[in-house]
């Protein structure tokens, strides 16, 4: 018998109920129960980075936490990141490099790029590799993911 | 993969959490941060009969500096330790390791008690508790248990933790965290689980008095290399003598194969760490 627990959850700004099987991990959750499928399930243990997304603020791997464990938390998506234009800047300037060929690290990519920037990371390419180094991209070779990010850092701090 | 099934469950006091452990029939199982025992479970390495989430107890979170000790929660996590400035105060060790440990993603959730539980013989936290002179505090319903970090790792994932205890925080002396450090570890990519690893504190280092050399991946569990640390004492970094004493010590110790390498391998790249350690505690 499969266990199911009610959780309460503020997805992208908008709380809601649901009742989840315990053993759900919370990117599958996001996908199938919410339509949200943004977030993408490449790995599923924890070494791809293609399902991170934001849980109260902070960067998660959506495969190594179960949606029961997101019970009274706050998850955003690329879909939040997008809609609230916080991603905006590095969106455009992942179009305008080129920073995504068939596009499926690009959500977990572009979360993490942004707590970077958002954590006042430095416009340092040496850094913003460290920081995107748990994010796997099997088109780019990198150099335009990290071209985009050292664009926009550095556009900030030339204001 | 996808977990197998399993009951969950979350308790809001460790007074709960013990309870659960003490009556529980079959294997439960503490989660933390599940950084490694969620994988282990999609993989069906671990399929525990129930999950008991730590996540709500918040008498394990919080760094205190005590009676002489830098005093971590079981639950804080990698995140908090690098933004606590009691910690870059007092144990900058810990600041110089962070980095290496996974991801940022990955050090938003993992948890230092998580990390001591699982004993991974590869990760860097249980060779720090070694360094550090640690104790680490554990409780269940039958009471509180202090055990040092070097009685506290005994294999292969396997430690001194009974099945009905859980670890509540983790004491650092300050006086054996001094500002006399080094951290060095070789991965094949950051981030990755080291090939191995070494964390040193010392004492004094003008000569080096008060070594603790703890080496990780190396062996079934994290070790302190006591020849190491006994060829050394006393002397000064850059003593050629001292440091093929050193390095015969390492000879000595019995490495073990893993995916990454083999024990001579292991055995080579320890010499090589070891020189650069000590440079960088000397500098």
């Amino acid at each position: 018998m499969t266990a199911i627990e009610e959780i309460n959850l503020t997805v992208n700004g908008e709380r809601s109920t649901h009742r989840v099987p315990v053993r759900m991990n919370l990117v599958d959750f996001l996908r199938n129960e919410l339509g949200l499928t943004g977030s993408h399930v490449g790995c599923e243990h924890g070494v791809c980075g293609a399902c991170t997304v934001e849980v109260n603020g902070a960067c998660v791997r959506g495969c190594l936490m179960l949606a029961v464990q997101a019970d009274g938390l706050e998850v955003t998506t690329i879909e939040g990141l997008t809609a609230s234009g916080r991603a905006g800047a590095l969106q455009a300037a992942f179009h305008r490099r080129n920073s995504l060929q068939c596009g499926f690290c690009t959500p977990g990519m572009l979360a993490s790029a942004l707590e970077y920037c958002e954590r006042g990371g430095a416009a340092d390419r040496a850094a913003i590799r460290e920081h995107i180094a748990g994010n796997y991209c099997r088109c780019t070779g990198y150099q335009s993911i990290v071209d985009a990010i050292y664009e926009v850092i550095a556009a900030e701090e030339a204001q | 993969m996808k977990a197998a099934e399993f009951d969950y469950a979350k308790p809001r006091t460790v007074d709960e959490a013990l309870a659960i452990l003490a009556s529980h029939e079959g294997e439960v199982r503490p989660i933390a941060g599940g950084q490694s025992l969620m994988p282990m479970m999609n993989f069906r390495l671990a399929q525990p009969d129930m999950l008991m989430d730590l996540n709500a107890l918040e008498e394990l979170q919080g760094i205190r500096d005590e009676g002489g000790f830098i005093i971590i929660g079981a639950m804080t996590r990698y995140r908090e330790l690098e933004c606590s400035e009691l910690i870059a105060a007092h144990i900058p060790l810990i600041c110089a390791a962070l980095p290496h440990i996974a991801h940022a993603a990955i050090r938003n959730r993992g948890t230092i008690g998580g990390s001591i539980a699982l004993a991974d013989p590869a990760a860097e936290m249980p060779a720090l508790m070694l360094a550090l002179e640690a104790t680490i505090t554990v409780v269940s319903s039958r009471g509180v248990r202090r055990i040092l970090a070097d009685e506290f790792f005994l294999g292969l994932y396997e430690t001194a933790l009974a099945d009905d205890e859980i670890i509540t925080e983790i004491h650092v002396p300050r006086s054996k965290a001094p500002a006399h450090f080094a951290f060095c570890e070789l991965a094949r990519r950051h981030g990755d689980y080291a090939i191995v690893g070494i964390a040193i504190t010392a004492q004094e280092i003008m000569p080096m008095r008060g070594l603790r050399v703890a080496l990780f991946s190396v062996s079934d569990r994290p070790v302190r290399a006591v020849a190491i640390e006994q060829a050394l004492e006393n002397t000064s970094v850059g003593d050629a003598g001292a440091m093929k004493l050193a390095v015969q010590a390492i000879g000595s110790m019995a490495f073990q194969d893993d995916l990454n390498a083999t024990d001579k391998t292991k055995l080579h790249l320890v010499g090589v760490l070891l020189k650069r350690a000590l440079t960088e505690l000397c500098t």
